[in-house]
């Protein structure tokens, strides 16, 4: 740059340069080129020293001010060179949005379990606890303590799978229902007494609409107090938290079970068009039996039937679950069909709870 | 158990509707399950006169009828029956009407061009028939407009109940009659007459009981002679045809009808064809037979009550009669029985021989203690009614049965356990209604004897049924149950939560719940440990599920390879339920099993598809015990899985002596022997063995937070190949306890660079400081720790 040049000349020239730099390096370049360590203006600004005196400070106070004038114009054009280039970084970084995201594992929760958890949340609330036996049972739970003689009827109706016979006669067999929990809970614990039994049972049944091994759960209170009213009063709470229609109908007909006095049946509301079945209506389903705990029963479990008295019920868990979710097919519960277990299973996260919502 | 409309009212006067009676059984507990009313289906149905029956001009076979109905419509209709003439009276189908025998519904048409508009029904087509021959032709009184349904007698409603096994009086009509009465729906007419008829001659034939244990009680008949048997009387074929029975004599009809009206099952023996005097009720022996009256022929056994003279066995008592001394048409001489049987014996030789009759269905049910003598009687009325004769004195044998004790009765005891309050005397009025009989009363209780027909009733608490049954379970007000706390408890206690929120742990890994069988084939489950012959099932429904399952994996494993089948690989299933070491309440166990299949996670833009292998059980495994809050850092992993594991590729997750888990690759020769197509990797948790969480209140440790930064270092490890890498992790943890938090395994590697025999493994250890941030001297002192500690222990050299 020639020396002689004149300020004014030299600025117009300089700010040019920065409006036409095309990058930021090419800038990079014209700052050093100015204000460098060996730049043009640096070195007028060394050879301010060399005039004289007079002159030194006018001619400081110019290149100063042109100075200051080429450093903002590198910093805008800067500014506006690394937008631009971001700006080209950012489209060239696009990417294909609707590309499948990463498989995530997604597994479900079975229909049994979830039901399992829907009864243990209402039951729950109404102080229920949960109460379990084992699946191998034994005469005596199974049938006798629950006042079903050796020669009654209802052993025929219950197709009972018996293991091997042991040296003594006596013959193991598979719970036909989760009813030997009533007389454990009884011969364990004093009354009162509010539990519930959840578990698998087993009969040597098989077609469109038994399957040999099902669930049930069961329900026993004994107090002092407890009458048919309040079993009346239970079930039909139950039954509308369940099925999640507040004014669902449930009937309660008398009928007849060795374990209970009065005995009943309970039947629900419901719909039935063109092969479908919808819970609510008023057409009736049956869905559970029900009663007061016979005293037969009561004694056999240790407990006084002229102090003590109560109810007892217990229903299908498959059969309930089938009902609210329109599963169609009970045999397909124990099939492990991936397929089915998907539609029809539940999010590990979807926890029961009458607080939160079924 | 079926009657009719008609015949219930013999017994029932009342005006109530067919509505309101099936509505009313229902609620006292004899729930209907069918009506059948023919008449309703039959409606459009009715009698009209053929006023002309013209050849079809375009068809030889068909006839232009013109029909006059009852409105005096005049309708034409194509007819193609061969007997359709002019002057008959048919029965005849408007257009609309939904025809039952062909299912069709009668649309206006033209037959070969000739109008048509509706049908001249067959019997066929109204399904009364298969006749297909003609249509209905009808005598020619019959009145123009009049139902069908009233000229077959099918105007009257058949109700058909499901009757529980505690009601043997509702097995007759008659009992039915009396607890609609009861219910306020009429009143009971009066019974039948039971005084004993006079007879006019001895009887030449006795009857005995042989003292074996048979089922017979008491046994009552008597002889008749000069009867003239034949067809019975219409109204007695139309009771009984309209409940399904078919008319056949006389003398059979009636023990028919007395079984339906009364309860009160009956035997006529054609008396000319005994031989002996004496018919004796005794066990049956090995190799007696009998043809029974249903045309099958019975072998009977020892432990069968039969009928029988020195020339055989003549019936199965309580059951059957025998073909050989039945009565026919031609009967002038009949004995007759009027048995009571033991109920558990008559249900078992029922159930043995597989024969459902009317007989053993009252019987096993339990009849009418006192019925042995008014049966009699009742049967003696209508023999000698419609086919005359004499009737001998009366016979017996054995000792009727006692009136059972009275029961008492606390008055409070309905609103105890029922919850509803009724009078003294509405108590007392039901039981009354229902023929129990008051004898004796107190304030606040009273004693009341059951009536005979009522065997099931049983104490008190019966009673309250009877009363809280008939006042209405409708008109009992339901009461919520009443709040024990304030707030509601845990209803599961904190085992029972481990379960339910490992099954959503396993759902979260992205495995399937499945339920399945808790049996198996025994030759499947001897693959899965050794199986007890006590845990065989007696009576197994097939031979593939013969077997309390040892293991849960094999149910699995097969699950799989049903998937597999569909097309359907890469399958992730767990089950968390019962296997069977032995049949005792402990040799039950609860596991969550599960098993993953094929592809770990299936091929994707981002990356290949990656085939499962152990390490993914026991991440599985991991996750569901950490979920459970087990104490896995304290658990040791060894080389020691059952054999339905792949020996190299499995492990047990040991706390001390527990097992808390087996995981790893199954065994490809059990996959083999199951035909399923692997890799399956599996695990199985002890859910039984794994301890629960110690609770020492809700408070958690102090968290101590440093302001200093960590500082990570990696070393690089030779070690033997065979080394664990659990063993070089815990070895480098253990070189400085203060500082280090943390030491992961970021590369295994064997290959150039690695002496054979030998791999690499490299760790990236965390220090952090918690009183100031470290020196360059004070983390060298760290490593060297370090590399002693892993040198010292597992013979890992810093690879150069």
């Amino acid at each position: 740059m020639d020396s002689t040049q004149s300020l004014e000349q030299l600025e117009s020239e300089m700010l040019a340069a920065v409006a036409a730099a095309a990058g930021l390096d090419s800038l990079e370049s014209l700052r050093i080129a100015a204000l460098g360590r060996k730049g043009s203006l640096t070195e007028r600004m060394k050879a301010l020293g060399g005039l004289p005196a007079d002159q030194r400070r006018a001619a400081g106070q110019a290149l100063n001010r042109l100075k200051t004038t080429v450093e903002q114009a590198i910093d805008a054009r800067r500014s506006s060179l690394a937008a631009a280039d971001l700006e080209a970084r950012l489209v060239q970084e696009a990417i294909d949005v609707t590309l499948p995201a990463r498989p995530q594992p997604a597994g479900r929760l079975h229909p049994v379990s979830q039901t399992v958890d829907e009864c243990v949340a209402i039951f729950g609330e109404m102080g229920f606890t949960v109460a379990e036996g084992p699946d191998i049972e034994n005469d005596f739970r199974n049938f006798t303590a629950l006042n079903i003689p050796p020669e009654h009827p209802a052993r025929q109706m219950h197709d009972t799978f018996y293991l091997p016979e042991r040296d003594d006669g006596s013959r193991l067999l598979l719970r036909t229902h989760t009813s030997p929990v009533q007389i454990r809970t009884m011969q364990s614990q004093e009354p009162p007494i509010r539990v519930i039994a959840p578990g698998r049972t087993y009969r040597c049944d098989s077609d469109a609409t038994h399957t040999p091994m099902f669930h049930q759960v069961e329900a026993l209170v004994v107090d002092e107090t407890t009458h048919l009213g309040h079993l009346k009063g239970c079930i039909i709470d139950f039954c509308r938290a369940f099925f999640e229609l507040p004014d669902l109908p449930v009937r309660f007909r008398p009928s007849h079970f060795p374990f209970t006095e009065p005995s009943m049946e309970v039947d629900i509301g419901c719909t039935r068009s063109r092969g479908e079945l919808k819970i609510g209506g008023d057409d009736w389903l049956e869905i559970m039996g029900s009663g007061m705990v016979h005293p037969n029963v009561l004694r056999a479990g240790g407990v006084d039937p002229d102090r003590y008295q109560g109810f007892a019920f217990g229903m299908g868990i498959d059969r309930i679950a089938m009902l609210k979710y329109g599963i169609p097919d009970l045999r397909t519960f124990f099939e492990a069909d991936l397929r089915w277990l998907h539609h029809y299973g539940f999010l590990p996260l979807a926890v029961p709870s009458l607080v939160r919502g079924l | 158990m079926k009657f009719s409309l008609s015949w219930l009212k013999d017994h029932l006067a009342t005006d109530a509707a067919l509505e309101t009676i099936v509505e009313t059984l229902t609620k006292i507990g004899l729930e209907v399950d069918a009506v059948e009313d023919r008449a309703a289906a039959l409606a459009p149905f009715q009698v009209v006169q053929v006023v002309a029956a013209e050849p079809h001009p375009q068809a030889d076979r068909l006839r232009v009828c013109t029909v006059e109905t009852a409105a005096g419509e005049i309708v034409q209709v194509v007819c193609g029956a061969p007997n359709a003439r002019a002057g008959m009276k048919g029965v005849f189908a408007p257009s609309g009407t939904h025809i039952p025998g062909t299912g069709l519904d009668l649309k206006p048409t033209k037959i070969r061009g000739v109008e048509s508009n509706g049908m001249l029904c067959s019997e066929r087509e109204l399904m009364v028939s298969d006749d297909h021959d003609g249509i209905i032709d009808l005598p020619a009184d019959t009145p123009v407009g009049t139902p069908f349904a009233a000229i077959i007698g099918a105007d009257d409603p058949v109700i058909d109940i499901e009757l529980t096994p505690n009601r043997p009086d509702c097995t007759a009509i008659r009992g039915i009659a009396r607890d609609l009465a009861a219910a306020g729906l009429g009143t009971l007419k009066p019974a039948a007459a039971t005084e004993p008829v006079a007879g006019t001659f001895a009887s030449p034939r006795r009857w005995a009981i042989a003292a074996d244990g048979n089922a017979c009680t008491y046994v009552v008949g008597r002889s008749f002679r000069h009867l003239r048997n034949g067809p019975s009387p219409r109204w007695l074929q139309d009771r009984l045809r309209a409940i399904g029975l078919r008319p056949i004599s006389a003398l059979v009809d009636i023990t028919n009808y007395v079984t339906m009206d009364l309860g009160r099952p009956l035997h006529v023996f054609d008396a000319a064809k005994l031989s002996d005097d004496t018919l004796t009720m005794r066990l049956a022996r090995a190799g007696e037979e009998l043809p029974a009256l249903n045309d099958k022929t019975y072998a009977l056994d020892a432990e069968m009550t039969v009928i029988a003279d020195t020339a055989g066995v003549h019936g199965i008592g309580g059951v059957m009669g025998g073909a050989v001394t039945g009565c026919t048409e031609t009967t002038t001489e009949m004995f007759l029985e009027c048995a009571i049987f033991d109920p558990v014996q008559i249900a078992a030789t029922g159930r043995k021989l597989n024969l459902q009759s009317d007989a053993r269905y009252r019987f096993e049910r339990g009849v009418d203690a006192t019925s042995g003598d008014w049966g009699v009687e009742v049967a003696t009325r209508l023999v000698l009614e419609l086919c005359g004769g004499e009737a001998s004195e009366v016979v017996r044998a054995g000792t009727p049965p006692s009136p059972p004790d009275p029961i008492a009765l606390r008055l409070g005891r309905v609103a105890q356990l029922a919850g509803v309050i009724l009078p003294a005397a509405r108590q007392q009025q039901i039981l009354g209604d229902l023929g129990f009989e008051t004898v004796a009363n107190a304030a606040d209780r009273i004693s009341v004897q059951a009536p005979p027909w009522r065997p099931d009733i049983d104490g008190e608490a019966a009673l309250v049924e009877e009363i809280a049954r008939i006042h209405g379970f409708d008109n009992i007000d339901p009461v919520p149950l009443e709040r024990l706390t304030s707030l509601s408890a845990a209803a599961i206690t904190p085992a029972q939560s481990r379960v339910a929120r490992i099954k959503r742990a396993l759902a979260a890994q992205g495995l399937h719940e499945a339920v399945t069988w808790s049996f198996m084939a025994r030759d499947h489950a001897a693959l899965f440990g050794d199986v007890p012959d006590c845990l065989a099932l007696a009576n197994p429904i097939s031979a593939d599920l013969d077997t309390m399952r040892p293991s849960i994996l094999p149910n699995l494993i097969l699950a799989a390879g049903r998937n597999i089948d569909r097309g359907h690989g890469d399958v992730g299933l767990f089950e968390v339920g019962p296997q069977y070491r032995d049949d005792t309440p402990a040799g039950q166990a609860l596991v969550a099993a599960g098993i993953r299949q094929g592809n770990a996670h299936p091929p994707h833009w981002a990356g290949p598809a990656r085939v499962v292998d152990a390490l993914d059980a026991k991440a599985d495994a991991m996750a569901a015990l950490a979920d459970a809050e087990a104490p896995i850092a304290n658990a040791g992993v060894f080389r020691d899985a059952p054999g339905w594991y792949h020996p190299g590729r499995s492990a047990s997750l040991r706390l001390g002596k527990a097992v808390l888990a087996y995981f790893g690759e199954i065994h490809p020769g059990i996959l083999a022997s199951l035909d399923v197509k692997g890799p399956i990797v599996g695990f199985e948790i002890y859910l039984d063995d794994v301890p629960l969480p110690r609770r020492r209140g809700t408070t958690r440790p102090m968290l101590h937070l440093s302001p200093y930064q960590p500082v990570t270092r990696d070393f690089a490890f030779i070690v033997a190949a065979e080394t664990p890498a659990a063993d070089v992790l815990r070895a480098a943890r253990s070189g400085e306890r203060q500082l280090i938090t943390d030491v992961a395994l970021f590369d295994v590697y064997t290959g150039k660079g690695v002496p054979a025999g030998k791999k690499s493994l490299a760790l990236t250890v965390t220090l952090q400081p918690t009183d100031a941030t470290l020196t360059d001297e004070q983390i060298e002192a760290v490593s060297a720790k370090i590399l002693a500690s892993v040198e010292k222990q597992t013979g890992g050299v810093l690879r150069g």
